[in-house]
Order: C-alpha cells, then structure tokens, then sequence
C-alpha cells in the first residue's frame, strides 16, 4: 500500500529539497513560462551565495529580455546601453580588481550591437565573465533575427527561414572569441535538463574561480530556448533546440586553461 | 610691456620648440604667457608657426592677425607674414632659402645667417636657438638667465648636458644679427 | 604648494584630473583632444595614484566605461571632440538618466559629419540642450583659458558629485592645443573605498549585509513612476540653475555695448575691446562660464543700461538664442560668427559690433 504525503506533511522543514538562494529576490520572474533565463539566473546567483561572495558581486544586465535581471538578480547590478555590458565591466573590474564582475547577455546584445565591446574585452583579456544566453533570435523585440539564429530558421524578420545568401551568416561568437589570447575559459552549455543545468552551473563557478585567479575573460553561452519567438510550446522548443541548435552549436568545452580543445 | 610674436618655418627647424622655450622664459620672470601652434592640416607641405604672447597684464587674444614681430625661416611663411607685422614692429628672417627679400619700409628688418653658421659649428640641432639669440639682441625681452632657467624647465633632464651648447647658440646668434632697415 | 607650469589645455586638463584625484579616464584618439590621452599614458597615473587609463575601441566603448565607473560611485572622466561625442550621446543619456557623476571634456572642433579639426563652437546646442535622447541636461563648463581647463576639471568632478550628474567641459581646439601658463593645484588623494560608500551610498559597491541591493539603471517601465523620476531630474536642474551660475564681466562697468561670447571667442573679444577702446567705443565683455545653467539673470540685469549686445560665436549663431531667451527679443542684440574651424580676428568682430550694433 502506498502511503499518501499530505501538503502540510512536505511542506515541513526536514522535508524541503529545494530552497530559493537569497540571492534571488521574491519577486516573480518577467520571463516567458518554461524559458531558460529563469534557470541561468537561479545558477549564477547560487553559485554566488556558495562562493560566499555576495558582498564582492556587481552584475550587468544587458538591454534585451533579461534587462531586468537586476529586479531579481538581489546583489549590486548596473543595467547597460544595448551591447555595452562589456565596455561596463571592463571599468569595473579595472576600478575594483578585487570585486566578483559579470556580465549577463543575450545574443543580439553580445553578438551583434556589441560584437566591438565583446571581441575587444575578450582580447584585451579582462578580468571578468560574460555569461552569454543564447537562444538564436531577439526574444524582447518579438523574435526577430539574431546574428546568431540558424539557417533555415524562421524569425520575424526571415519570416521563410535565414536564408544566408540573402541574410548572411549566423556568427558562432564563441568559438570566435575562443581564439583570442585574452580568453582563459570558453564553453557551451544549455539548461534544459537537469544534467545540463549541472554542468552549467559546475561552468559558471570554474569562471567565477577563474576571474579570482586573475585569468581573463572566462565565457560561458547557455544555449537557450525561446519559446515565444520560437512560436513553439516549452516542451516542443527544447525538442527543436536539441534538434536543432545543438548540432550547430555543439555543447562542451571550446577553450580549457587557456588552450583551445582540439 | 606686451610683445606678441609669431614664429613660422618648415617643421623640423625648431619652430615651436622655439616659441616654447621663449614662453618658458617669460614665465620665469613671472610675465603672463601664450603659446598657439598651428596644428593638424595647416601643417602639412611642412610649414609650422606658432604664436607667442608676453606679457606683464592678461593676455587677450591667443590668436592674432597682427604681431610686434615675426621671425621668418621660409619663403611661404615671408609670403604669409611680412604683411602681418605692425607697422614699427620687427621682421627678423634667415635669408637661406628666401628668394623675395622683404619690402616692407614701415617695420625694422634684421636678417640672421642661423642656418650657415649652425652648419659651421656643426650644432644643426641648435640652429634655432642661433635664431632665438638674434631676436634677444634686438628685442631683450627676456633676460638671458631666464632663458636658461626656462630651458632647463622645457627639455627632458636627459638633454640637460645640451644646455652649454644652446646657451653658446644664443650668444653666437647675438652676435651675427644684421640690421636691414629701419622703420622710416 | 602650487605649481607652475606651462602645458596645452589637453595636457592641463588630464594633469588637473590626476592631481583632483581621478579614479579613471577611458578615450579613444580624435583630434585636437589627443593629447588627453597621450599626456596620461606618458604620465602613467596608474603607478602614482592607481588611477586606470584606458584606450578603449571606440567612444561609445569609452563612454560606457565611464557609465561603469561612475556607477561604483568613481571619479571617472572621458574626453573627445565632436564626432567622438556625437558617439557618446547614448551613454550620456543613460548616464543623465541614471543620476551618475561624470566628468566629459570636449575639445570642439568644426562640423558637421567629419567636418574639420580646426576649433569650433559648434556643438553649442548639443552640450547645451540635451545632445542625447530625453528631457536632461549636463552641466556645461567652458574654459577660456589653460587655467581654466585645468581649474574646471576639479569643479568638474565637484559638481558631478554634488548633483549626481555629468559635467563637460565645453572647450575647442585652440584652448586645447594653445600653452599658457597653470597653475596646478596640490595632489588630492583618491578616495578609499569607505569614502566612496560614504560619499556616493548609492553606487554599486558590493552589497554588503548592512544595506539593501543597489541598482543603477535608466530604466522604468512604469509610465507614472517614470515621469515623477523625469520631475525630479527637473527640479535638479532647477536647482543648478538657482545655485552654480558662474560669469566673468569684462570691462562692463561704463560700458554701453557688450559682447557676450564664451571660450576662445571670449579672449578674441578681449583683444576687440582694446582696439574698440582705442577708439573711444565703450565696450564690454560679458562672459558666460557655465554654459548650463546659462547666467539669464545676471545678462538681464547688465542689459538695463546698455545699447545692445553682439554675440560673438564659432558657429553659425547658437547662444545668440539664449541671450535673446534673457534680454528678450525686442533688445538690440545680433549675432556674428565665423563657421568651419575659422577664428574671427579682433578687427572683424570690432567690425561687426561697429556695424550690426552700432550702426544698424
Ligand atoms: C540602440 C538600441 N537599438 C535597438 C534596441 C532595441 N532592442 C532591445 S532588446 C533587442 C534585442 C535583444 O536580443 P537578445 O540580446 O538576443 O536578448 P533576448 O531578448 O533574446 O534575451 C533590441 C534590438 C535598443 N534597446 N537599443
Ligand atoms: S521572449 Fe523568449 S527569451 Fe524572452 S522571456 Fe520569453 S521565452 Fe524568454
């Protein structure tokens, strides 16, 4: 026979699995029901709180669906121009060496309006993360093109698929940056299964590491979904990405200590 | 006392190093000092100035059309400036490389042979201190202490051993200053 | 113990930052302002007072560097000319829009598009009005001397603070490149960091277990919420306006004409009045220092007992609309200038007052 929990039963303290990390505020996320910034934003901040180095922490928020980071990012944030999260935290670290500096972008911001901040921080090799979100299209401006959406892929403005003759190419700004000598760590990861998150989440901490070894620029992409630009239901849109994105932009390391993975 | 002086040769003759040390030295007897360098295009085809204000008061007009003197190293800067002096002022000129002697009868004209005489003492780099110690001898305007004091302030202190032989230049050029004609 | 120099405005102005105890300066090279940035790559602020210089790849780069910087509650600075500043208009509205402190210097050359890099007064309405998107306003300097440039760096930085919003230093190509001499004052040492929490509560410094998170941001979504943050910036401004009107009057005392003229034209006016003088014209110089807040009253007051004003402009007549804003439109004022990097000689603004003014 099975025994039946009742409510009151799990919601015991001795019986809680997951606790929110402090460094999330109570206030209820902006994002789209089953997109991935939730998830990134709920790993970064743990890693934080582990690292206890809530009081070392400035984030910057991107101009994009995550420009409000900072409404539930609870630690000392500053919110950027479109693209200029980099030019940002470069002063930042260079004025406070000794604070935990990170950058929270989607892929229009990173890699299209601020391809110039990203490649020259990343070569300069400063001494911060990027933690870059990518879902392959403008999910805040309602799905357009990405620099980094897919051939074949449908957005607002490819409305019959990026067609590259006419569109261009996607920019694979990971393994691009992954070339320059100013990056120390670069890897891809996604957040759509509970072993992924993990290792994401082991990815963010290695960088965060990294950043208080003085190492350079440690760079994470989450390859994420967007449900809403994608016009797909959550479930299916982390079928497609699998399908997909993966293929495109293959998970795992890019750049180990400093020397590129063969 | 104001004296405002415009300086003009080819880049590389020492133009502005010049002006800058007379500032230099106008300000170690604590007079109000300028100094306007032409700068970006108007350089190119080499020709550089430089204006140089002295002055007991405040300085007005860091910028002029009309000066007490000017000190002439090349046929486009007489072209420019022989117009530009007051009448009564002071147009001192190396006649290497003039080929239109000045006209002018309203103003006083000395000619300085700086460029040979550099050659002869094997000193190019100080040719225009040579230039620098003729104007002094017309116009002491700055006593030559403060020229050395305003030196040792303008040069890097690894060029500071160069000082005798700028000092030499000075005195040499007060020596072979030539008067051309005197303001009628 | 004050020191004396002789050094370019560009040089003055970076040497003064250090010595104000500058925290940061983030350029990108455009002439006539190299020198900024040259000045301080040679002087290498970083091993004497650990203040960070930086190229950057770009001026919107440079800009929003300085916008990371004066968020952590930094003495921060950046400097350009024209079309560099033309970039850094973005970052300045967000800047403005976040309340932070910045100091901005921009060595004005001639307009528009890549125009020329010979000195210019055309960015007059830029500076003076806005230049970015939204209703803000910076407070504009504008030098007309070395001293200056090197006196308005400090201020730069204290006004920044006090009303937690950019300065810029409002000079042109001649005062950038001409030498006189300065002045400097003695080296202030940088703020530590519990002076920056002290000073600047605000800035994004850590969040410590001692106070709530901080935010810095532009950004309110809330339309009503957003306009009572757009009222406050407002009653800053008015506040600047009724507390830091800075202006030089010149010779005004028995004067029956005036030019009003600021910057490099202010000094070529100087030399006007003497000829002017010379030849029994009663002229003076009213001089506006700030820029924003523009000297309205004081300009009003002086107009009572005089015959009519000239201004006097690089450019093709921009704070003549101020001028009119304060004396009214009925007053006899005119406008001359000279555009494109050419500077008016002392006899043709003479000229002009003689016979747009006087005559006319
Ligand atoms: C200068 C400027 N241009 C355009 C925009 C409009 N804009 C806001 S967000 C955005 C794209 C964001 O896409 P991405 O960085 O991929 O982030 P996502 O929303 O997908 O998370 C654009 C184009 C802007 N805010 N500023
Ligand atoms: S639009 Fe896309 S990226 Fe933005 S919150 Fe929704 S699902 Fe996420």
């Amino acid at each position: 026979m099975e025994e039946k929990i009742s409510i009151e039963e799990i919601r015991k303290e001795e019986n809680l699995v997951f606790v929110k990390t402090k460094l999330l505020t109570d206030k209820s996320l902006s994002y789209c029901p089953g997109c991935g910034h939730g998830v990134a934003h709920r790993i970064t901040m743990e890693v934080i709180e582990e690292m206890d180095l809530w009081a070392d922490a400035i984030g910057v928020a991107p101009v994009g669906c995550s420009v409000l980071a900072y409404e539930f990012m609870n630690i000392d944030m500053q919110q950027a121009a479109h693209g200029r999260a980099p030019a940002l935290a470069t002063a930042i670290k260079r004025l406070m060496p000794n604070k935990l500096v990170f950058t929270y972008q989607g892929d229009g911001d990173l890699a299209a309006i601020g391809t110039a901040e990203t490649i020259h921080a990343c070569n300069r090799g400063e001494n911060f993360t990027i933690i870059f979100i990518n879902n392959g299209i403008y999910g805040m401006t309602g799905g357009q093109m990405a620099p980094t959406t897919i051939p074949g892929m449908k957005s607002s403005t490819s409305p019959y698929g990026r067609d590259v003759k006419i569109m261009g190419n996607p920019l694979k700004i990971t393994e691009l940056v992954a070339t320059l000598p100013g990056t120390y760590s670069v890897s891809r990861h996604s957040v759509h299964t509970p072993g992924n998150v993990r290792k994401a989440k082991k990815a963010i901490r290695k960088a965060f590491e990294n950043q208080k070894l003085e190492r350079g620029v440690s760079f994470v992409e989450i390859v994420s979904n967007c449900n809403s630009g994608w016009k797909m239901t959550p479930n299916d849109s982390n079928i497609w990405m699998e399908e997909n994105m993966f293929p495109y932009f293959p998970l795992g390391d890019i750049k180990v200590d400093g020397e590129l993975v063969k | 006392m104001t004296e405002e002086i415009i300086i003009a040769g080819f880049g590389g003759q020492g133009v502005l190093s010049m002006g800058k040390i007379l500032a230099y030295s106008g300000m170690m007897q604590e007079q109000a000092v300028s100094w306007m360098p032409s700068y970006g295009p108007e350089m190119r085809g080499g020709t550089a100035n430089v204006t140089v204000i002295l002055s007991d008061g405040r300085i007005s007009s860091p910028i002029l059309v009309e000066y007490d003197t000017a000190i002439i190293l090349n046929q486009q800067s007489m072209d420019k400036f022989e117009h530009a002096i007051k009448p009564g002022g002071l147009l001192l000129y190396d006649p290497n490389g003039i080929i239109k002697h000045p006209q002018r009868k309203d103003i006083n004209i000395y000619s300085i042979e700086a460029n040979e005489e550099a050659a002869k003492l094997g000193l190019s780099k100080i040719f225009n201190m040579i230039v620098l110690g003729g104007f002094l001898k017309i116009k002491p305007i700055v006593k030559l202490e403060n020229v050395i004091l305003g030196l040792k302030k303008s040069l890097p202190e690894r060029y500071h051993h160069m000082i005798p032989d700028n000092e030499k230049a000075i005195t040499r050029g007060m020596e072979i200053v030539v008067e051309k004609n005197v303001a009628n | 113990m004050k020191e004396l120099r002789l050094m370019k405005g560009n040089e003055a102005v970076a040497e003064a930052a250090i010595r104000a105890g500058a925290d940061g300066y983030f350029g990108y090279p455009i002439t006539p302002q190299s020198e900024v940035l040259e000045y301080l790559m040679t002087e290498k602020p970083y091993e004497k007072t650990g203040m960070v210089v930086l190229q950057a790849e770009s001026e919107i780069a440079a800009i929003n560097m300085v916008y990371g910087g004066a968020s952590c509650g930094k003495k921060v600075m950046t400097s350009s000319s024209s079309p560099g500043i033309s970039l850094k208009q973005e970052g300045l509205s967000y800047i403005a829009g976040a309340e932070l402190p910045c100091l901005v210097v921009n060595v004005v050359r001639g307009g528009p598009g890549l125009g020329t890099i010979q000195p210019s007064q055309s960015d007059y309405f830029q500076a003076t009005k806005g230049g970015g998107h939204g209703d803000y306003r910076l407070i504009v300097l504008a030098p007309a001397s070395v001293q200056e440039m090197a006196d308005f760096a400090k201020l730069g930085f204290e006004l920044a603070f006090k009303y937690r919003n950019p300065v810029m230093i409002l000079s042109d190509g001649a005062i950038g490149q001409m030498m006189e001499k300065v002045e400097l004052e003695e080296q202030k040492p940088r703020w530590t960091d519990e002076e920056i929490v002290e000073i600047s509560p605000w800035a994004t410094t850590g969040k410590t277990p001692d106070r709530e998170r901080n935010i810095i941001t532009s950004l309110d979504l809330d339309s009503h919420r957003h306009e009572k943050h757009n009222e406050k910036l407002q009653a800053k401004y008015k506040k600047i306006q009724e507390n830091e009107v800075r202006y030089e009057k010149i010779h005004c005392d028995d004067a029956e004409y005036i030019f009003v003229a600021y910057g490099t034209s202010a000094r070529i006016c100087q030399k006007s009045i003497e000829l002017g003088r010379k030849k029994g014209i009663k002229i003076g110089l009213f001089r506006p220092i700030t820029l924003f807040p523009y000297p309205s009253n004081a300009l009003r007051e002086l107009s009572q007992g005089l015959k009519g004003i000239l201004s006097v402009e690089m450019n093709a007549g921009q704070m003549i609309e101020d001028i009119k804003l304060s004396v009214g439109t009925t007053f006899n004022v005119e406008h001359f200038g000279r555009m494109g990097g050419v500077i008016p000689t002392p006899n043709e603004v003479l000229e002009a007052l003689e016979q747009k003014i006087i005559g006319g």
